[in-house]
């Protein structure tokens, strides 16, 4: 029998949640539970559809386990490319509703239920689904050796997708712990423990089952983001439910230790979901690419435990002037100096695996991506050790500056090189010759970093305006603005911003449908990348 | 050297790079947060914190729903423009009883930590059903459904209990009135049955203008109208001075 | 516990514990012995290709 066990147990899941739906003692839990509900039930009903049966006596022929596991990828790949464009649309719906305040439909679709669904629709589903694919695809090859755990891979696949429509779903109806990055609620939470230990057990079975005798570095990076967010997730989600039939639960700890935990786990979700998860990528995609091994494999080992090791202290940086003792707060600024270091050492060694080789830039938009991502890596990872020094930050925390900062870094870096690994996998795991175009791949670079751009530096005024603004002094002593008038000042960036977002996202949607032909198998005719299109149409002198 | 073979190990041992990872990263975590639950000055001694009565806790938790935190923080600083524009510097004392924080971390909204009396009930809710008649500028979404939307009371010594769990220290007599203090304290008429000997400083009053019934709005304008009340600041400042 | 002692402590011990193990780990990994090996590690992308997961 085939997908049977598979289908019963889901059966039993949607019953649960039935029950769950029916015992629940607040409206918002039981709402939730019928959300699972509705999923679960209809997730059964496909399931029991691709049940099948061997005639009798006979069994299936064993599949074959051969060579490596690659649809699981595949659909990594897809999911990835999906909920990457409803993360940036999403992002720039509440950007646009920052402009115009009447786009806010009150309650669902109101600035402070959706903001979570943009945020955690970016980093954990856009972000999350590419770690995951590119991981296991990354581990694979490096280790050569299947995926260890069968259809384990499976369940890490659509556990995690399962998340993701749960946190959003709740983020909608107001179920959240408040907890920035970290706003699922405790059921949800405990979900994604179950989903994060399979993955950790399929990654770590893989490498040791490896036939190589060594572990490449970028596995290294992946597994240090794996435990390390695992860790994270545990302590700072720590809360009591207010009953088992409640959606609601309290943090287990409270103002300045809670404000620590919580900050601690936001920074290094920035970290190690957005850093070294994404450079374990980088190690793997920039040398395949540029078909040249990393520039120093012994910078890589330096860079890689000088990383994890400074990158967790680095927290405190977010609560400066605040009621967190003034020593937690010079720690936390000490190490995120420090760490400009080990985070350029990367980019370096990025950027350097080039090195005799950058004449392919010309001719390959994928490797630029690879050069524009590793390059806004470099620009993120120095504006932020400069923004928490105490000084500065006194001006730009609390502003815009933070937020464009944040976007430069997950647009520039973590974008780019996602597209950039997309755009090599695609033709491999579908077989294909080529991407359908270049060209548009291309098209897609520019779009990206002119967004990017954009958004960037209208923040970064917008947030300097606001800080300026509101310690502003007239000659008797008076604050000059009062706070609306700081509001008001910045409509004009808050518009670009939404504009800058608008060109992001159309790239995104050139790419998509970049890698649709491409699955499908289609060849767009062009003009190859580097020479110019009029060269070809010169009619020769007679 | 024998040591620099071990390296190899290192390199080729999952189970090591596990172990050596996972040291790494707990480190800066255990170095910054441990001291912060043991180190006495960490919450330095006020007076006049109280736990949240709950109609103040249901409506912090309709200020957790909505989202509220990632537009309004909750934490003045000590400069000298803050302090004018929003009030005394924050203390940590002051979020000592707050499971979550609510410091925030964005001000596209002007900080809250002490907005409670500086503006009326009416203007409150008048506010945040329709921000821009207020404040025509305001980029506030509006939250008119909380008028309509009731308070649920049904089981509400559960949060204090869950609350209790994690050190809020809610006595029995609190635990036990969880459900009929939310009633008394927005409604006036109600017999209040020694409300106010269990929550200090506490206003009792419909807060919503519908004596009817007790509203998410009458639960929000509560929380609103006690941030930063407590505190008895005078005495706080004395004290500093004797350092 | 008592923040002066802690700090004391993170001045000296925790300092030189944290210097000597920074020089440690930079003396370890690029001791002169190390070079080729490295190497060879980072050829491991480049060589997946041509012997695929046995297949």
């Amino acid at each position: 029998m085939k997908n049977g066990t598979e289908a019963i147990i889901l059966a039993a899941a949607t019953f649960l949640a039935f029950l769950a739906a029916a015992g629940a003692s607040d409206d918002l839990f039981k709402a939730h539970a019928w959300v699972l509900f509705f999923i679960l039930a209809a997730t059964t009903v496909v399931l029991f559809r691709r049940v099948e049966f061997a005639p009798a006596g006979e069994t299936f022929p064993p599949k074959d386990t051969s060579g490596y596991m690659d649809d699981v990828i595949r659909y990594g790949a897809i999911a990835t490319m999906l909920w990457g464009i409803v993360g940036f649309l999403v992002g720039v719906v509440i950007a646009a509703q920052l402009a115009w305040p009447w786009l806010n439909i009150e309650p669902w679709f109101n600035f402070g239920r959706l903001r979570p669904v943009h945020t955690s629709g970016v980093i954990f589903a856009f972000g999350g689904n590419a770690l995951i694919c590119t991981s296991l695809y990354v581990v694979q090859r490096t280790c050569r050796a299947r995926l260890f755990g069968g259809n384990l891979a499976w369940f890490v696949f659509w556990g995690y997708q399962l998340f993701i429509v749960m946190a959003a779903t709740g983020y909608l109806l107001g179920s959240t712990q408040s907890r920035e990055y970290a706003e699922p609620e405790w059921y949800v939470d405990l979900w994604l423990t179950i989903v994060w230990v399979a993955y950790l057990i399929v990654f770590v079975g893989t490498i040791v089952k490896r036939k190589e005798p060594h572990i490449y570095v970028a596995n290294w990076f992946y597994l240090s983001f794996i435990i390390t967010v695992a860790m994270l997730h545990l302590v700072n989600n720590a809360a009591v439910p207010v009953s088992l039939t409640s959606g609601k639960s309290y943090s287990a700890f409270a103002g300045v230790q809670d404000a620590l935990t919580q900050w601690w786990y936001g920074h290094n979700a920035v970290g190690f979901f957005l850093t070294a998860g994404f450079l374990g990528m980088m190690y793997y995609f920039v040398p395949k690419q540029a078909n040249r091994p990393v520039f120093s494999y012994r910078l890589s080992i330096i860079h890689f435990w000088a990383l994890i090791f400074l990158y967790i202290w680095a927290g405190p940086h977010h609560l400066h002037y605040t009621a967190l003792p003034d020593w937690a707060q010079t720690l936390g600024m000490v190490f995120s100096i420090m760490l400009w270091m080990p985070s350029w050492g990367g980019m370096i060694n990025g950027l350097m695996t080039l090195q005799g080789a950058w004449d392919k830039l010309r001719t390959d938009p994928v490797l630029r991506m690879f050069v524009i991502s590793l390059a806004f890596y470099g620009m993120s990872t120095f504006e932020g050790p400069m923004m928490s020094i105490k000084s500065i930050n006194s001006l730009s925390h609390y502003t815009d500056w933070t937020i464009g900062h944040v976007h430069s870094g997950a647009l520039g870096w973590n974008g780019m090189v996602t597209f950039g690994a997309l755009y090599y996998l695609v033709p491999k795991l579908w077989n294909r010759e080529r991407l359908y175009s270049l060209r548009l791949v291309n098209w897609h670079l520019w779009l990206a970093a002119i967004g990017i751009v954009i958004y960037a530096a209208v923040m970064w005024v917008a947030g300097i305006t606001q800080g300026l603004m509101w310690r502003e002094y007239d000659d008797q002593g008076f604050l000059v603005n009062s706070f609306i008038e700081t509001v008001s000042a910045i409509h004009p960036e808050y518009v670009m911003r939404m504009i800058g977002g608008l060109i992001y996202l159309s790239g995104a949607l050139v790419m998509g449908y970049n890698i649709w032909r491409t699955i499908r198998g289609d060849l767009r005719e062009e003009v190859p990348m580097g020479s110019v299109a009029s060269v070809t149409r010169i009619v020769p002198a007679e | 050297m024998a040591f620099l073979d071990q390296h190899k190990k290192l390199e080729r041992n999952v189970s090591l790079l596990f172990v050596f990872s996972l040291i790494a990263v707990l480190i800066g975590g255990i170095i910054e947060i441990v001291p912060l639950f043991y180190v006495k000055n960490t919450i330095e001694k006020v007076e006049g914190m109280r736990p949240y009565t709950p109609l103040e806790l249901a409506g912090r938790n309709i200020y957790v729903r909505e989202g509220c935190y990632l537009c309004h923080s909750q934490m003045i600083r000590p400069f000298r423009d803050e302090v004018e524009r929003y009030g005394h510097y924050s203390l940590a004392a002051e979020s000592m009883y707050d499971h979550p924080f609510q410091w925030g971390s964005k001000r596209t909204g002007p900080d809250l930590a002490r907005v409670g009396g500086r503006y009326s009930d009416e203007w409150h809710v008048q506010h945040l059903a329709h921000p821009q008649s207020v404040v025509p500028e305001s980029i506030m979404p509006s939250y008119s459904f909380l008028k309509n939307a009731v308070v649920d009371t049904k089981h509400f010594a559960d949060h204090l209990k869950a609350n209790r769990a994690v050190g809020v220290p809610y006595s029995d007599a609190m635990i036990e009135n969880a459900s009929a203090d939310i009633n008394a304290q927005a409604n006036p008429d109600v017999d209040a049955g020694g409300l106010e000997e269990r929550y200090a400083k506490i206003s009792v009053r419909d807060f919503d203008g519908n004596p009817e019934q007790v509203t998410e709005m009458d639960a929000l304008v509560a929380y609103l109208q006690m941030l930063g009340t407590l505190v008895d600041l005078e005495a706080y400042k004395q004290n500093e001075n004797l350092r | 516990m008592d923040y002066s002692l802690l700090r004391q402590f993170a001045d000296s011990w925790g300092l030189l514990y944290m210097f000597v193990l920074f020089v440690g780990i930079i003396f370890f990994t690029f001791r002169p012995g190390s070079k080729e090996k490295a190497e060879k590690i980072a050829q491991i992308p480049l060589n997946e290709d041509r012997n695929n997961g046995g297949k």
